[in-house]
């Protein structure tokens, strides 16, 4: 192999952005026929590094050489010409359109669609056969799965000869055994001889199915190894540039009493759509009851009722006392009121105004409180200093609470609403998708946090996509699917693969392999029938 | 009420049904690549004033249609620069074309022909005059078929024709070809076309000018082929029915021309009162009659005829993402 030119040679890439420096002086081999992964945490520069690559933004300075000659790429035209095609984080697919539309458009044979559509027909289903890409050529994408839409942009780029397949993130909206199958379909593009790039910021996919690995800290480029020589400690430490605790550490839990209970509750959308479709659960003070599922199966509707911000029926009581759902006292006010915190899990648009201060944002929510408020005047003096104290327990960076919102970087502003949530003590705290685009530094002491709150004997309700996450923190795991409870499981008797096809429907384990099961329950739902549930 | 009243009445809908359905193509070619229009209103007063102004001067209506074309796509080209290239609100730029041309129609012809801000009557070749379809006087004896084709069909200017011939030509174009996939594309989400390697930009102006030329010729007949020459406000909210009629129509040709037939028959009502108080028994006001297309206009945009999903990045300037 040692003859043979590489795939991609990038050599001497830069790019800022303004002041920022999002690529410095990046150089970067990847041999054909390998998968080669990028790893690195939020705004390391590998997106713009890739969208470099495929002629999104122009390099400041560097080259770029494709099997071994020099290509210059100044748009996305020249990239696909010169065999490489992207599967981006969110997908760029037209929804109303059919799978053969989406496929062909912009790679038309003639004035007339007619030819180009039976012809691409003919090459999805050769592309179907060869790597078990199957999807329906005349589904509309807006009926399909996120796992299906996904084969649809691999199949875009296959149908225009691509050699080279980068893919941006891409288990972030899939269900294990979705991802299984992902990575059997890679595997085998790379025994044909294809090369993939995988950008992801999990570890585990990483030593699995990479062949070689790079690392980016702050636009550099720290470090390209051989998968097999390194581990993911190593990694991580070059990620983040010092030691990192991978594990969580915590003490069983002891739960006591029953905080919070939920019985049948139903909630209905502005469509009609019934969202969620009775759902029960307990939670215990000084317990996590951890939530996994795939993001729209009903964990942000239950998390806005109980927020309150959404209606619903049912009965739900905290501490004793039922809770209004409905009326008057059914606002995010009141709830707050029932000491529930509530970190939401857009923090962008739920959690935070981004236009406003950090001391602005930390009172939100609380600026009725007597300490805060004279009738209609703010103590804004004592709000700042108060803002200043939790900026500093939290280890917001920088401390500054007059610095807007939006200049602190995700994981910062996170800190800055569980700061403005913890520090209230409340009984009951909500948590959702705490760690979505946080650096792995900043995982780590948010975890830490609300272990502590644990600790303390407070109940928590943690909703979370990263089944990692889920699995590592909760006491008591549930998965939800298609607006119900699949069951609860013991985080220590509970493995991936059982909770994979929990977060997929299917709550026993047939014979068949799982991806398989898995599929045809997709097959299932995208054809009107009901799903398999237990 | 008998056949040839009935004939009379369905013949000046078709007339009156034929700028709003250009007007109303013209708006779709451009809403479904994600560029508002309110600005069709505008478009077509400068339209009619040119075409006939210049139908005047000349003596020859293709002068002035063509005239016509030139001034709508200059109001085109200048709603593109604003919303595609400088990224600026559709809306505004749309009611800035309409205000523009509103002032601009009056104080030009008033500078040129001093008649109060309208062109001379119009007459000979410097109007479209109807054509007669070939046997129609032969067959007009046949009965029922032969009054239709001798009445309703036939005696039209070129002008309605090429109106309804550009329902199936829009549809053909939208949903059979190449550019009518990227344009449909480029409506609905702009970065799946961006990505596959197609210029957004490209696709946004070609929109935009397709949409000129059409409101062009929209604005060209009502000067000179539905009336006589230009007058101050001619286009009475044609724009904006055009606009809801779009809205009615779905964004599809097909329903396009069956929604501007509804406007265009309300608005052939209005003018036959008489006809109203025989059939109903009851003397209705005119007022009432001509305020019937707004009307039906306000219902439509409220959502009371079911729901109409407009293309999904409509009204969004496109920025690339980080």
């Amino acid at each position: 192999m040692t003859d043979t030119a590489p795939a991609i040679e990038l050599k001497g890439i830069s790019k800022a952005f303004g002041p920022v420096q999002a690529n410095k002086d990046i150089s970067i081999r990847v041999m054909p026929g390998t998968i080669h992964g990028i790893i690195g945490e939020n705004g390391a520069g590998k997106s713009t590094l890739m969208s470099i690559l495929y002629g999104f933004y122009k390099a400041d300075k560097g080259e770029v050489f494709i099997n071994g000659t020099r290509t210059e790429i100044p748009d996305s035209q020249a990239a696909i010409s010169a065999g490489i095609g992207m599967v981006f984080q969110h997908f760029k697919l037209v929804e109303n359109f059919t799978v053969v539309e989406n496929v062909i458009l912009g790679a038309e044979d003639g004035f007339q669609l007619r030819p180009s559509i039976a012809k691409a027909r003919k090459s999805l289903k050769q592309l179907a056969e060869e790597y078990e890409l199957n999807v329906d050529p005349d589904a509309k994408i807006e009926n399909l799965s996120v796992g299906h839409q996904q084969r649809v942009e691999i199949l875009k780029a296959l149908y225009r000869q691509a050699d080279i397949l980068i893919l941006d993130e891409p288990t972030g909206v899939l269900t294990p055994a979705e991802a299984d199958h992902l990575f059997r379909i890679l595997d085998n593009l790379r025994n044909e001889g294809k090369t993939i790039i995988l950008i992801t910021h999990k570890l585990r996919e990483i030593m699995e199915y990479t062949d070689t690995v790079s690392v980016m800290r702050r636009g550099e480029m720290t470090a390209t190894v051989r998968t097999a020589e390194t581990s993911t400690e190593e990694l991580a430490e070059l990620m983040v540039g010092r030691k990192v605790l991978l594990r969580v550490d915590k003490k069983p839990a002891q739960p006591k009493q029953v905080v919070l209970s939920v019985k049948d509750l139903r909630v209905t959308d502005s469509a009609g759509v019934e969202r969620i479709k009775g759902v029960s659960f307990d939670i215990r003070a000084g317990e996590i009851y951890g939530i996994a599922g795939v993001a729209g199966n009903g964990q942000s509707e239950l998390m806005e009722v109980l927020g309150g911000m959404q209606a619903g029926t049912g009965t739900i009581t905290m501490n004793g006392e039922e809770i209004d759902l409905t009326g008057r006292y059914s606002d995010g006010q009141s709830r707050r009121a029932r000491s529930i915190g509530h970190v939401p899990e857009d923090r962008q648009d739920e959690g935070l105004i981004l236009d406003f201060t950090a001391w602005e944002n930390m009172v939100f929510g609380y600026h009725r409180d007597p300490d805060w408020a004279a009738g209609p005047l703010m103590n804004n003096a004592g709000i700042v200093q108060e803002a200043e104290g939790k900026m500093q327990r939290f280890d917001v960076r920088p401390p500054n609470p007059h610095l807007t919102a939006k200049n602190f970087s995700g994981g910062n502003q996170q800190k800055i609403v569980l700061a403005r949530e913890i520090e209230r003590n409340p009984d009951l705290l909500l948590v959702g998708q705490p760690t979505r685009g946080v650096d792995i530094g900043a995982i780590e002491f948010i975890h830490q946090e609300i272990i502590r709150l644990r600790d303390e004997g407070k109940a928590i309700l943690l909703v979370s996509v990263e089944l990692d996450e889920i699995m590592s923190l909760s006491d008591r795991i549930a998965v939800m699917f298609d607006g119900r409870l699949m069951g609860e499981r013991d985080p220590a008797e509970a493995n991936e693969r059982e909770l994979g096809l929990l977060m997929a429907g299917i709550s026993e384990e047939p014979d068949k392999p799982a991806w398989k099961a898995v599929d045809e329950n997709l097959d299932a739902i995208e054809h009107g029938e009901a799903p398999k549930h237990g | 009420m008998d056949f040839p009243t009935i004939l009379q009445v369905l013949d000046s809908t078709i007339r009156l049904a034929t700028p709003l359905l250009l007007a109303c193509l013209a708006g779709l070619f451009s809403e479904r690549a994600g560029i508002f229009d309110i600005g069709l209103e505008g478009k077509m007063l400068i339209a009619a004033f040119f075409s006939a102004a210049i139908a005047y001067t000349t003596g020859s209506v293709w002068m002035g249609l063509l005239a016509g074309v030139a001034s709508s796509m200059v109001l085109s080209a200048l709603h593109g620069v604003a919303s595609i290239t400088f990224r600026g609100n559709q809306l505004i730029s749309g009611v800035a074309i309409n205000f523009l041309a509103a002032g601009m129609t009056v104080l030009i012809a008033q500078d040129w022909f001093s008649q109060g801000g309208r062109t001379p009557s119009l007459s000979g070749g410097a109007r479209f005059n109807a054509i007669t379809l070939p046997f129609a006087e032969a067959l007009q004896g046949v009965p029922i078929l032969g009054p239709i084709y001798h009445d309703l069909i036939s005696g039209h200017t070129i002008l309605v024709y090429v109106a309804f011939l550009m329902v199936p030509l829009t549809w053909w174009i939208l949903f059979r070809t190449r550019f009518g996939l990227r344009l449909r594309a480029v409506g609905e989400n702009p970065a799946a076309v961006d990505t596959a390697g197609v210029s957004v930009v490209g696709l946004r102006y070609a929109a935009v000018a397709i949409c000129g030329v059409l409101t062009g010729v929209a604005g060209a007949y009502l000067a000179t082929g539905l009336q006589a020459g230009f007058v101050k406000d001619m286009a009475a909210g044609r724009g904006y029915i055009a606009l809801a009629a779009l809205i009615f129509a779905k964004w599809r040709p097909w329903y396009a021309l069956m929604s501007t037939m509804l406007f265009g028959f309300l608005q052939a009502v209005a003018l036959r009162p008489d006809l109203i108080q025989n059939t109903i028994g009851i003397r209705v006001q005119v007022q009432l009659l001509d305020a019937l297309p707004y009307i039906l206009t306000v219902i439509i945009l409220a959502g009371f005829v079911g729901r109409a999903i407009p293309p999904r990045a409509g009204g969004a300037p496109y920025v690339k993402e980080r």
